[in-house]
């Protein structure tokens, strides 16, 4: 027995060092320079964490080595051959699977005997949070992966969106049930009930929020699953789990206020409200003649420029343009052109989206500039290269009260003395919205295929 | 109970400690950190481990969690350090 008591004290001494390791592992996260470092360390901190847990186990040691070794072969092997452009989807499924793992420890505690009420209330919180996180993250992956086109609007989103509706209700009556046991009308197979109701609700969550809102659906489903973790946490007694769960509630959470901010909408705007109808989108007829422009011309702008800023969006992505987007870049700084990168924080689908391209086609990052950096000095820019973006650079943000992205930061291309506008068609972005920019005298509409159309002009700048 | 409300201090000591951390991070580094921090919600196979076995369903719960947390738990240390490895200076 004394034993036993020295094991948990020397596991609880260990769970502290891998707490403190996991604070500072997040923290170098935070810096280019050390966050290579910074991975290892949360690393080496979850392998000391879970190794000292081995210490002390009930489980059959088979069914623990299956589960790790499987479950390491499979997350492995889908991190090794997942592509760079699918990083997105990548996360929103690992996220899912750290969700269902919260979502089955919760049930399994809760077919143990002798739960306390408070207890019984912290399980059905877990299953909640972590339920709607495992079936809210696999939408979100199909959404991404664009395996899955549901959206808004449709009859079966509707279903499940009154799912997560009574899913409210639903918890506070499992949570009170055994307390009020003679007060409320018992229902006899309420914890299936409401498993089921969980996972539908995490779909009705996520199936109304549309592509260009992604990112902020990431980073909060990302906060959720390390809340449910620490809810577990609390659940076993387990203060590593608190901590490394808090961890991410809150570096998810944080994620989630950036990108909310960069559009300038709430968050409850952004999951219950959506974008107004594009109707109302009419009202700025600033419509002129677009100007369009073939890649030769272009080549000719971009030879005599002498400072040149890309702005990227979720079309590059789209494209796979990323790769002759460096090229050319590097093509221009050989020309004697000054090359920079203007990343806008929701442009793509997830949190830092193009820097993760842009990073795979190897442009190094201290190029990559944020809006407040080169918004102050865009009068000075030559020409600006608008890849597959729109909502980012729409100039009604700054200029037209009323539009529904009124007050949105964005990055001001429309400054800049010719603005290149790269695009498959004149369709209007994911806010459906109009842009004026495309009208403007200093723009030029080079329409077709991203990746052709700067591959045309490299190949003109080899010649 | 006191045990709760002391990790429930713990708890929310944490949270306050996370936002503080991470309230000013460059954008270039939002998305690593994202996956980074996803691995990190991989401790839930620490949870796992602590998980009883009092019968059959009690074992497939337990199998499925650990299965689950360890895809998140490698899945996403390793796609964090491959991303991490892109980002370079020249």
């Amino acid at each position: 027995m004394e034993n036993l008591a020295n094991i948990q004290v020397i596991q609880n001494m260990v769970y502290i060092i891998s707490s403190v390791m996991f604070i500072l592992g997040i923290k170098m996260l935070g810096k280019e320079a050390t966050a290579v470092k910074g991975n290892y360390l949360s690393a080496l901190a979850m392998f000391c964490a879970v190794a000292i847990t081995c210490l002390s186990l009930e489980i059959d040691v088979k069914i623990i080595l299956a589960g790790v070794l499987l479950g390491g072969l499979i997350g492995s092997l889908i991190a090794i051959k997942v592509k760079m452009t699918a990083i997105p989807e990548m996360v929103a499924l690992f996220n899912g699977f750290g969700g269902l793992a919260t979502f089955l420890i919760a049930w399994s505690q809760f077919n143990e005997p002798d739960n306390s009420l408070f207890q019984h209330a912290l399980i059905m919180l877990t299953i909640y949070i972590g339920g709607i996180t495992f079936s809210g993250s696999l939408i979100a992956y199909g959404k991404l992966s664009e395996k899955l086109k549901l959206g808004k609007g449709s009859m079966i989103t509707n279903v499940f969106i009154s799912f997560f509706y009574i899913s409210m209700p639903a918890l506070i009556y499992v949570v009170v049930e055994p307390s009020l046991s003679g007060f409320i009308p018992q229902v006899p197979s309420y914890f299936s009930i409401f498993l089921v109701l969980t996972l539908m609700a995490g779909i009705g969550f996520v199936m109304p929020i549309g592509g260009g809102d992604m990112p902020v659906v990431i980073s909060l489903l990302n906060s959720l699953s390390g809340i449910a973790a620490a809810f577990a946490g609390l659940l076993l007694l387990n203060n590593v789990l608190i901590v490394a769960g808090s961890l991410v509630g809150a570096s998810g959470l944080i994620l989630t206020i950036i990108m909310a901010k960069a559009m300038n909408r709430t968050i409850t705007n952004i999951l219950f409200v959506g974008y107004a109808s594009s109707g109302q989108a009419a009202s700025s007829e600033e419509q002129g003649e677009v100007k369009p422009i073939t890649s030769d011309d272009a080549y000719l702008i971009l030879e005599n420029a002498s400072s040149v800023l890309v702005v990227p969006g979720y079309g590059m992505a789209v494209a796979q343009a990323q790769h002759v987007v460096r090229e050319m870049g590097e093509l221009l700084e050989e020309n004697g052109t000054e090359v920079k990168y203007g990343i806008h924080p929701v442009a793509g689908r997830m949190p830092g989206h193009m820097n993760v391209l842009l990073a795979e086609a190897n442009v190094s990052y201290d190029l990559l500039a944020e809006p407040d950096d080169v918004n102050p000095s865009m009068d000075t820019i030559d020409v600006a290269i608008v890849i597959g973006a729109n909502d980012v650079v729409n100039p009604s943000a700054t200029e037209e009260e009323g539009s529904p992205i009124y007050g949105m930061p964005i990055i001001e291309v429309h400054n800049a003395k010719t603005v290149f506008v790269l695009k498959r068609s004149m369709s209007s972005g994911f806010a459906g919205v109009q842009n004026p920019l495309f009208f403007r005298e200093n723009t030029r509409m080079l329409f077709g295929d991203a990746k052709e159309s700067i591959g045309q002009i490299v190949a003109e700048f080899k010649d | 109970m006191e045990m709760y409300v002391l990790l429930g201090f713990v708890l929310l000591l944490s949270i306050f400690l996370g936002l503080e951390l991470i309230s000013k991070v460059p954008s270039t580094l939002h998305t690593p950190l994202m996956s980074g921090a996803n691995a990190i919600s991989g401790i839930a196979l620490v949870g796992a481990l602590m998980l009883s076995s009092t019968g059959q369903m009690q074992d497939i719960l337990a199998f499925g969690a650990i299965l689950f947390a360890s895809i998140n738990v490698f899945g996403g240390y390793l796609v964090t350090n491959r991303m991490l490895s892109m980002f370079k200076k020249k």
